[in-house]
């Protein structure tokens, strides 16, 4: 632990601090597994609950799963295209559910009941691991879904409409999981901070406003997030009409 | 803001905002398992379940759409012969009214004739007798007219 100069209120929010454990010679962030095993057990339990007896006159949690689904999939087709988005909507579902379930049980899930040895329970995308593996995860769909429709005739997609766009389209690869992973990561670790410091600070009523504005925006990220990917691949998969 | 900063910049070493270390990998197969799980769990059925319901909706429509057709054909149909048999039994009226007309012509031609004929021989009979008559008469008077002769002549 780095000893703290300052001896505010804000130094008690454990920022940056993580529950090791140890996997051979490896370092893993406990806290985050932790909690994501919890939220993809509830996400698990909802999807098993619902899909039990499905019905044509849809009932219970079948009409949530089935009104997600649709969600999913207008969502995918309108970024992916009629053709290719059939491959790619489990991959862009499963994003937005995992990111929504994660934002979501970190702001409501009372994980401070839980005590850990060193750091704390909290949205598994507030960690930068997380955020990095699904960004890197899409860079790889992305160039996959390019090479597997197109096979090389995919670079071409690099000097479109002119060889001039080359260098940004490069870079454009390294912005993008950059800009993914840190927009997710930054958006949910404010928000934690946020409320922390808003309900260190005043514990009664006034965090309640910021708490609403993080569900906010916890779903809006969520939303982004998969829009992005889905938006990635499909600039991927799309044929330029000559 | 310093504490934060400082503890950035100490995760290089142990913990900070930015420490990235295996679990990365790990929740990246973590990401691709739960992918699989919920495609087989979730987007399969829930798909196939939400497809097979717009696919019955479709067929369902169309058939319906089918199903109106034929009754606006049908009833088409039927109206036209409505409209048919209207004109048929019009038709049979106008006939059976002129028919009536006709026999009640003939009717009243033959009860004329007959009058006629029955007049006629009337007539004709009257006329017969009234002959006769006249002959018996004139016969009559011959016979007295030479009776008063032979008289008249017997007495001279």
């Amino acid at each position: 632990m780095v000893p703290l100069p300052l001896h505010l209120p804000f130094a008690e929010l454990e920022v940056g601090q993580q529950f090791y454990w140890q996997l051979g010679n490896l370092h893993l962030h406990g806290q985050v597994f932790l909690s994501s095993w919890v939220v993809i057990g509830a996400l698990l339990a909802l999807v098993v609950v619902g899909t039990r007896k499905m019905e044509r006159d849809p009932r219970g949690v079948q009409n949530l799963l089935e009104f997600l689904w649709v969600y999913i999939r207008d969502l995918a087709r309108e970024q992916i295209g009629e053709k290719a988005y059939r491959d790619w909507l489990p991959f862009i579902g499963t994003l937005f559910l995992f990111i929504f379930v994660c934002n979501w049980g970190g702001a409501l899930i009372p994980w401070k009941v839980i005590e850990l040895p060193n750091g704390e329970l909290g949205a598994p995308t507030a960690d930068i691991n997380t955020t990095v593996a699904m960004a890197l995860l899409v860079s790889l769909s992305y160039f996959y879904a390019g090479l597997s429709r197109k096979g090389l005739r995919y670079f071409e997609y690099y000097v479109e409409p002119t060889p001039i766009m080359l260098p940004f389209k490069i870079i454009e690869d390294f912005t993008k999981p950059l800009s993914l992973s840190f927009r997710l990561f930054g958006n949910i670790l404010a928000d934690e901070l946020v409320v922390g410091v808003l309900a260190f600070l005043v514990p009664v009523i006034v965090p309640l406003p910021a708490m609403f504005l993080g569900l906010f925006t916890s779903a809006i990220q969520a939303l982004i997030f998969a829009t992005l990917a889905a938006n990635y691949i499909g600039e991927a998969v799309h044929e330029e009409h000559h | 803001m310093t504490s934060w900063l400082l503890l950035a910049e100490a995760g290089a070493q142990e913990g900070g905002l930015f420490d990235l270390d295996a679990t990365l990998p790990l929740m990246a197969v973590q990401v691709v398992l739960l992918t699989l799980i919920l495609n087989a769990l979730f987007f399969r059925p829930v798909g196939r379940a939400v497809e097979e319901r717009e696919g019955y909706i479709a067929t369902s429509r169309a058939d319906a759409k089918q199903k109106l057709a034929q009754a606006q054909r049908l009833e088409a149909d039927l109206t036209e012969q409505l409209k048919e048999a209207r004109q048929q039994a019009q038709q049979l009226i106008v006939e059976a009214e002129q028919e009536v007309d006709k026999l009640y012509r003939e009717a009243l031609a033959a009860a004329q004739a007959d009058a006629n004929a029955t007049r006629e021989q009337a007539r004709r009979e009257i006329e017969a007798q009234r002959d006769q008559a006249l002959a018996s008469l004139s016969a009559e008077s011959d016979r007295l007219g030479a009776l008063i002769v032979d008289r008249l002549l017997a007495a001279k």
